[in-house]
């Protein structure tokens, strides 16, 4: 069962090769072999309980903690939909303009498997609540990562289903353990159509999904936690011809893995199929349409346009989702997000890209140029190249940056004023562990200043030594200072 | 009754028109049989009523109104009215094995299975056009949305002593369960220390 993970044995310097040579084959070739890739993604509905018990959600608790009786599937148990989860699905939906289905049905998908207690898993197969939406995402490219490609990727359908436990595999001692804490919790189940074409836009079209689901609160979209799971339907093609046989690729917890899994199996296919064999599809080998029924306990989901339109025994009670209410309650969506910086603060496409992209870079840079008269445009550089290039050197996040917004908007005032050379200011910008020790930037700058004479001091020496007392010192010390500042 | 959907497809057919016919065949069957045997043994057994059963309700002021029609308002279906049987193959007994997780190999076995599919043939002989199949009893009912607060869990106590066997509050499957199923393929392994 399920594919082992050889990409993370492969060099760096392999994979940029691997990279820039599907890159071209991006591109169209006519003649030459594609990738093919769909997402599946089934991402953890963010609420207080589960889609059909009120158990409570929540990571690392103690083993069937939150467990209903109805998670465990005891016998007289029924189903009770969480109205958080169809808003949540709805809300995602009308984010990736889908067309929503006022009418959904619940379905049964039967398999046997010991962290499945029901031995069915209540989804939506036959009617989802939202159908035919799109995601735009974006790409840097170009060689040097600063153009923007715009892309879209079709949504099939976002339909609502549960979760299963979780199964710890005891080889040692023959077993295997079960918790059950994770059943029964709410997922979105985004199908989207084999619209990308390598690992690099499958996983700029996850981050912007994360990024959407982030803002909209439906999803935290953390793939470490399995909040966001990632499934990849791999085959290859010539541009024009039919689709190849697909395998999945699943199992993947972070998308950057997802880039290089992808284009490893894009890779391993065209090599398959160049020396003569057949790609085999290993993971179905049952129909997967089979093992569907109706779900008898639940009826047709229904969702309201307006609140015209809900009969007048329900308006009033709680238990109705209304579109109209929705739609007025979305929030800022990251694509707007951007645009609105590129507009406030006359930014380049690219730098607002780099800031949404980055957990709290934007509220970072919004607080520096609160704090300075300098132009947004001269602070971008520092914010997005500099700094953000030294956060991810010392591999820190944007909030346990050392350095304070204030801090970097004094830091620049002084070398906008001319007080302190850039290349101090740069020194500063770097992290380095002096100025993280240091209690004020302005005793950093000075410690800095100081320093950068005694090395001054020190390479006089030098020269003097070495033009054996013949150079003049006024001459030397001019262009010494020229050379380092 | 899963496997039998996979063979001739899914037909779902209204409940009330369907229960009669099969209940129909069902006590045509048991009629021969009681005729065949002696009245005293049948008062013998227990749950058999050796008069009809009225029922009635005491505090009612209206009459017990029973659904079920008091003379058969159905024909029965001759036996050679029913298509014939397409031959059972062996890859379709193997699939039925692994779905059901039942073996029934044997002759004894085979002819249970050409029996049971017989007796659900009876449902193609029904003709059910200009009718919707209907999903469930509730399906013009109103799905009601529950609020988003927290009103159980916490029961692990009560939840673990229902299994057999338990290790540290986590639930035990055996290692035979974990055939290919449903293309899951998340695989966690415990990490053995040596306390």
């Amino acid at each position: 069962p399920g594919r082992d993970a050889p990409a993370q044995s492969r060099s760096n310097r392999t994979f940029s090769m691997l990279e820039y040579v599907l890159a071209c084959l991006c591109r169209s070739r006519p003649h030459e072999l594609v990738g093919v890739v769909g997402l599946e993604i089934h991402a953890q509905i963010q609420s207080n309980t589960k889609l059909f018990s009120g158990s409570k959600v929540g990571f690392s608790a103690p083993p069937n903690s939150l467990v209903s009786f109805f998670d465990a599937s005891l016998p007289g148990t029924l189903p009770v939909l969480n109205r958080r989860c169809v808003e949540a699905a709805v809300m995602t939906a009308l984010a990736l303009n889908c067309t929503i289905n006022k009418k959904s049905f619940f379905d049964r998908k039967h398999y046997f498997y010991a962290d499945l207690p029901a031995g069915y898993q209540i989804t939506q197969q036959r009617r989802a609540v939202a159908v035919d939406g799109q995601l735009a995402y974006s790409l840097l490219g170009g060689r040097k990562r600063n153009q923007i490609q715009s892309r879209t990727v079709r949504i099939k359908q976002i339909q609502l289903e549960q979760d299963s436990g979780k199964s710890l595999h005891d080889d040692q001692r023959s077993q295997t353990l079960i918790d059950l804490n994770r059943a029964g919790v709410g997922l979105m189940e985004l199908v989207m159509e084999p619209d990308m074409s390598c690992g690099e836009q499958a996983a700029a079209a996850v981050r912007e999904l994360q990024l959407v689901l982030q803002a909209l609160g439906t999803c935290q979209g953390n793939m470490s936690e399995g909040q966001l799971r990632v499934d990849a339907n791999v085959s290859v093609h010539r541009p024009g011809e039919e689709l190849g046989v697909r395998t999945e690729v699943k199992n993947i917890n972070s998308a950057r893995f997802l880039s290089r899994a992808i284009d490893y199996e894009i890779q391993r296919q065209i090599e398959a199929l160049g020396r003569g064999e057949a790609v085999l599809n290993e993971t179905r080998t049952y129909d997967s349409k089979s093992g569907f029924m109706p779900e008898p306990n639940l009826p047709p989901l229904v969702v309201y346009e307006d609140r015209g339109s809900v009969p007048a025994g329900l308006l009033g009670a709680e238990g109705v989702v209304v579109l109209e209410g929705l739609r007025e309650g979305l929030p800022e969506l990251p694509s707007v997000k951007r645009a609105r910086l590129v507009r406030s603060y006359g930014l380049l496409p690219e730098h607002s890209f780099t800031l949404v992209n980055e957990d709290g870079l934007m509220e970072y840079f919004e607080a520096v140029v609160k704090e300075t008269r300098k132009e947004p445009r001269k602070l971008i550089g520092w914010v997005t190249n500099e700094l953000l290039g030294h956060l991810k050197h010392h591999n820190l996040s944007v909030s346990k940056c050392p350095v304070s917004p204030s801090a970097l908007a004094e830091l620049l005032e002084l070398q906008e004023a001319g007080h302190i050379s850039s290349t101090v200011a740069k020194q500063v910008a770097s992290l380095s562990p002096s100025v993280c020790d240091s209690v004020s930037l302005s005793v950093s700058v000075r410690a800095l200043q100081e320093g950068n004479k005694k090395v001054l001091n020190r390479l006089m020496g030098l020269v003097q030594k070495e033009t054996k007392g013949r150079a003049d010192p006024v001459l030397v010390r001019s262009l010494l200072e020229e050379k380092t500042s | 009754m899963l496997g039998i959907h996979q063979i001739y497809g899914r037909r779902r057919v209204q409940l009330n028109i369907i229960l009669p016919l099969l209940c129909r065949y069902y006590y045509a069957s048991r009629t021969d049989n009681m005729l065949s045997t002696n009245v005293k043994t049948l008062r013998k057994t227990r749950n058999t009523p050796s008069r009809p059963v009225t029922v009635a309700r005491l505090y009612s002021s209206n009459k017990h109104n029973s659904k079920v029609p008091k003379v058969p308002t159905w024909e029965p279906l001759g036996e050679d009215r029913i298509p014939s049987l397409p031959q059972v193959s062996s890859d379709l007994v193997d699939k039925l094995e692994r779905l059901a997780l039942v073996d029934f190999r044997t002759k004894e076995g085979l002819v249970c299975l050409e029996r049971a599919i017989r007796f659900a043939d009876h449902l193609n002989m029904v003709d059910t056009t200009g009718v919707e199949p209907m999903d469930s009893v509730l399906e013009h009912g109103q799905l009601f949305l529950r609020g988003d607060t927290v009103t159980e869990g916490d029961c692990a106590e009560k939840l673990l002593p229902l299994s057999n066997t338990t290790v540290e509050e986590y639930f035990v499957a055996p290692p035979e369960t974990f055939h290919f199923q449903g293309g899951r393929t998340e695989s966690v392994h415990v990490k053995h220390s040596e306390f």
